[in-house]
């Protein structure tokens, strides 16, 4: 037996073969990003805490002190650095803006599933263009880049993060009720979100629109039954600015969030049947640019490298999923 | 026996949900005769079922190596990060998450008053932990494997943090219930993707399963 010289839980060497490999996907993405206009950009894998850490709803993290006392971080998305960057090195610029990038994110796991800390992520942010055309334009550009990879069997969810909070503002739920109810939706516990539906004491009518729309979820035929108090015209609203090849790709789901707190209208996450787990997402955050100064709606998404090349070889074998990583 | 590959992969719990959970899925015209005639068979691909410990389903579940499962909230509240969602309480496998120790004066009361630390042992380490954060009192946890009622008769504990259905285990190991911590049943659990792309084969079963009287505890 060999010595033992382990990389920290969670991080993992490539070797050539699986390199060639994740380097035809980059390519292929790069590819797609460069054709639609978004130029790549970078940014320090470490910045304040004070200037990025408020953002950051991902939990978890690495910090470090730098030789001055000051608290850096480690980058846990590309989103907010980009933001950063387009609010203050683009402070005159006329929006639109395009960026692209693809790097490495570090996030605290949690322990025992085999999660990595290091991931490598591809992804856009298009920053100055409105809902639902700048919407429609960064779905049009994920499928086109997921197409280049060569993934066959995807579909995109398409949610919409002020969906549920609005309706249940609108019959009433008090904001201390919302924050509990919306932490059941986050946690995808769909049991203890019915027992907090239920808990209100609202007619059997609102309770059961109230416990019913999360689950409403396939092709845009879903949104023509909704009853009038959930507002889907900015899912219509996209749906009908993208091309049919882009429509027959989406799943629209009344209940999809995202646990980070950014995002602002739109979200979205990618499926593959041969990965157990969504490949990445986005969506829309619409005030996060004006933290850095300049107010700008913005919508973007990531795309995790590692995932997509193990649903790509899931495909070629047309097996079942399996976990998207192992532990290190 | 169908001829058509089932679309939904299903992971059933083997020990004591299991014939509760077969009998649900005969009741929504699953056929699961073959299941329980073969019990060294794991893997039952005719009808979509695969069989595991309880503990295991929601990491078949998450992974999406199963499609959707059933297992105690006991199971998934000792593994609260498994990305899954939880779809229904399905009322059946009720028990009771206690806090235990011999009869008598509880040997863990007095140790925390006497020594500021009790020791627990249990199979159930974040939950235990939990509580007794919350409750603000500081334990010594040990994570055991077998049998919990042994540790406090041999002096290793003071106290366990076990589940108990109906408090016979206890009783005859000369254990009280000093607290109940937590009351859990029956879940039927999905993978995340798979409650999207196989939405209406999901929905399916939880309308079948909604549309069956509860089974007794």
């Amino acid at each position: 037996m060999t010595a033992m010289h382990p990389t920290p839980s969670g991080t993992r060497d490539v070797l050539p073969d699986e390199m060639r490999e994740l380097r035809a996907i980059t390519d292929a993405i790069r590819g797609a990003f460069e054709d639609a206009g978004y130029g790549e950009v970078w940014t320090p894998a470490i910045e304040f805490e004070h200037v990025v850490g408020r953002m950051d709803g991902g939990g978890g993290g690495y910090r470090l002190f730098d030789d001055h006392g000051s608290v850096l971080r480690l980058r846990s998305d590309l989103t907010v650095p980009i933001a950063r960057v387009a609010a203050t090195r683009y402070a005159k610029t006329e929006p639109p803006l395009r960026f692209s990038s693809f790097a490495h994110v570090y996030r605290g796991v949690k322990p025992g599933r085999g999660q990595m800390r290091e991931t490598l992520q591809a992804g856009v942010e298009l920053i100055g263009a409105q809902g639902p055309d700048g919407t429609a334009e960064v779905l049009t550009v994920l499928c086109a880049a997921l197409d280049a990879a060569g993934l066959r069997e995807y579909r995109i969810g398409l949610g919409d993060a002020g969906l549920y909070p609005a309706l249940l503002a609108s019959v009433g739920v008090d904001a201390q009720r919302t924050a509990a109810i919306l932490d059941a939706l986050v946690a995808r516990d769909l049991v203890r979100l019915s027992v907090d539906v239920h808990a209100l004491g609202l007619d059997a009518t609102t309770t059961g629109l109230l416990t019913s729309v999360p689950l409403l979820r396939g092709g845009v035929e879903i949104l023509d039954g909704v009853d009038d108090r959930v507002d889907t015209g900015r899912l219509r609203a996209v749906h009908g600015a993208v091309s049919g090849a882009v429509a027959d790709r989406l799943i629209f789901d009344l209940g999809l969030v995202r646990d980070l707190d950014y995002y602002t209208g739109a979200v979205f996450e990618i499926y593959d049947p041969a990965a157990g787990m969504p490949l990445g997402g986005g969506g829309r955050y619409d005030d996060l640019v004006g933290q850095f100064g300049r107010d700008l709606p913005a919508v973007g998404f990531s795309v995790d490298l590692n995932g997509l090349h193990i649903a790509l070889a899931g495909e070629q074998r047309g097996e079942r999923p399996r976990a998207q990583e192992n532990p290190a | 026996m169908s001829t058509t590959r089932p679309e939904l992969t299903i992971a059933v719990p083997r020990g004591a949900l299991m014939g509760d959970t077969l009998d649900l899925l005969d009741r929504i015209g699953i056929d699961t005769s073959e299941v329980r005639t073969n019990d060294r068979k794991l893997l039952f691909e005719d009808v979509g079922i695969v069989t595991m410990r309880p503990s295991d389903v929601p990491t078949y579940v998450e992974a999406g190596a199963a499609d959707i499962g059933f297992t105690g909230k006991d199971v998934l509240l000792e593994q609260p990060e498994r990305a899954v969602y939880e779809l229904l309480d399905l009322g059946y496998g009720r028990c009771t998450l206690v806090l235990a120790s011999v009869a008598g004066e509880d040997p863990g009361a007095e140790a925390l008053r006497r020594l500021g630390v009790m020791r627990v042992a249990t199979k159930y380490t974040k939950i235990a932990r939990r509580f007794f954060e919350e409750t603000g009192r500081q334990v010594e946890l040990v994570e055991v494997k077998g049998s919990v009622e042994l540790a406090p008769l041999t002096g290793l504990v003071d106290c366990i943090v076990d589940l108990t259905a109906t408090g016979t285990t206890l009783r005859e190991n000369g254990l009280v219930v000093r607290e109940e911590i937590l009351v859990a049943t029956a879940r039927l659990i999905a993978n995340p993707v798979a409650h999207k792309l196989k939405a209406a084969a999901i929905d399916d079963v939880l309308e079948r399963l909604r549309a069956t009287e509860p089974t007794s505890a």
